[in-house]
């Protein structure tokens, strides 16, 4: 088997495969990104949405509240289906790509709104108070006070879950969105080795991975001896 | 006209019936140190909350100078604000800042002062409270004493006409207090008006003009410190002095 795959290897790493596999990779890492990072636009508002004070506010506490419990508890994969049948049953034209990104965004969103959620819970009222009785602003508290201290709560779990998302955008594949995951059985369906193909896979998924855990772990380590502060 | 005056306040916290402060009345003259004392629980603190509109007073009245106080309307509130500052127990220092960047914050950012002002003043303030050496440093590499002595620095730094402070030194290791105490005779020693919630029996004698003493939530006694503790005309306030002076 080690000889049919080593005879392969020429006919395998052409320059034609090569940018096949990283333009999906460019996909993978994209959907990651721009899911993590409107995740987390996102889980700001629906964080500010569940602090809402008062009864007025109530229905938009619920509904905020509703959502992060919900799509925190359902798989993924579930999601997009989900949303591709969705799109499809109000006939609106839109591509897999943008599909398989809307179910990222709506998963990442959950998500991220428990990690901010922690991060500001970490802050205690006392903050608040001191920095209202100096005629701060809820703005300029939240600026200058409170998200430079929650920062240090929300990084890490927050790297932990885009690394843990890059995996996880492999079920995107299921839908047919061409990305790592995908490139892989497209060119093993064309006959080259699976091991083959599913390594080199695997060796992408790390080089994308393995610089962001490591970044994660740098902030921690910054991070955390100042967590007391 | 009294610096501050405080008539008929009272003050329920948020999902209980029964007020922590009832008819609460007081004056504080200009330059005049007046300390709260009093059991645990009987509204010392609570008062100085509601005074810097932590906590909503349900009736009553607040004047500063004379001017009314509405704790309704946010601009009333931060001109009170601008008025008055309050140091806490627990110095709630914020822990993403230098001693130097605590004191700075809120004038600069808030004041919109100039900033090389600011830290000038800044400098002579934590000289003052004998922290000259310890501009960068942040909360965590302080200890108690001297995270209490940036606090006092940072509320001074806002050019209070008033200073509230909230048992100071009862978050405080023993060997610790003393440091405090001095940097407050320092600011006594200057004239500024303070309103002093402790339990240094010694030190409120010392210091103060005169004493108010509280329980739940009512004032009990008020006198000059040698009437209220030698001579305490109502039987509740006998009772905690001969209490605090057993210790």
């Amino acid at each position: 088997m080690l000889d049919r795959i080593i005879s392969e290897v020429p006919r395998f790493f052409t320059y034609y495969n090569m940018v096949f596999l990283l333009e999906a990779m460019g996909r993978t890492l994209l959907m990651t990104l721009v899911g993590v990072s409107l995740g987390f636009a996102l889980g700001f508002l629906l964080d500010f949405a569940r602090r809402t004070p008062g009864r007025a506010w109530l229905p938009l506490r619920l509904a905020a509240t509703l959502y992060v419990e919900t799509f925190r508890r359902i798989p993924f994969l579930v999601i997009l289906f989900i949303v591709l049948f969705a799109i499809q049953g109000f006939r609106f034209s839109v591509s897999l790509f943008g599909v398989a990104m809307i179910g990222i965004c709506v998963i990442s969103s959950a998500f991220c709104a428990e990690i901010i959620r922690a991060g500001f819970d970490s802050i205690h009222q006392t903050q608040w108070d001191t920095a209202a009785v100096m005629n701060f602003g809820r703005l300029q508290t939240l600026r200058h006070v409170v998200l430079p201290q929650a920062w240090r709560v929300i990084l890490p779990p927050a790297f932990a879950f885009m690394v843990m998302f890059i995996k996880d955008t492999a079920l995107a594949s299921q839908l047919g969105v061409v990305e790592l995951t995908f490139a892989g059985k497209v060119l093993s369906t064309r006959g080259f080795s699976a091991i083959l193909v599913f390594g080199t896979v695997l060796v992408l998924y790390f080089v994308l991975s393995y610089p962001l855990s490591r970044l994660g772990a740098w902030l921690e380590r910054r991070l955390a001896p100042s967590r007391g502060r | 006209m009294p610096h501050l005056a405080v008539a008929d306040l009272t003050a329920t916290y948020p999902g209980t019936d029964k007020p922590v402060l009832r008819d609460v009345s007081l004056q504080v003259e200009k330059g005049e140190i007046v300390s709260l004392i009093g059991p645990s629980g009987s509204g010392k603190s609570t008062l100085l909350r509601v005074l810097v509109g932590l906590l909503p007073p349900n009736s009553g009245s607040v004047r500063i100078d004379g001017e009314a106080v509405d704790y309704t309307s946010r601009r009333s509130l931060k001109n009170a604000r601008d008025r008055l500052a309050i140091v806490f127990q627990q110095y709630n220092l914020f822990q993403n800042m230098t001693a130097m960047g605590n004191v700075t914050i809120a004038p600069i950012r808030i004041k919109g002062w100039r900033r090389p002002e600011v830290e000038a003043d800044a400098a002579r303030l934590l000289a003052k409270v004998g922290l000259a050496d310890k501009h960068a440093s942040y909360p965590d590499q302080l200890s108690g004493g001297q995270q209490q002595r940036v606090a006092i620095a940072r509320a001074l730094a806002l050019k209070p006409e008033i200073l509230l402070l909230d048992e100071v030194t009862s978050a405080l290791d023993p060997e610790l207090v003393g440091e405090v105490l001095d940097t407050i005779r320092v600011l006594a020693a200057d004239g500024m008006t303070m309103l002093i919630v402790s339990h240094e029996m010694g030190f409120v004698r010392e210091v103060s003009s005169r004493v108010v003493m509280m329980d739940q939530g009512s004032i009990v006694e008020t006198g000059p410190p040698a009437q209220v503790f030698d001579a305490p005309e109502t039987l509740r306030a006998r009772e905690f002095v001969s209490r605090i002076l057993r210790h």
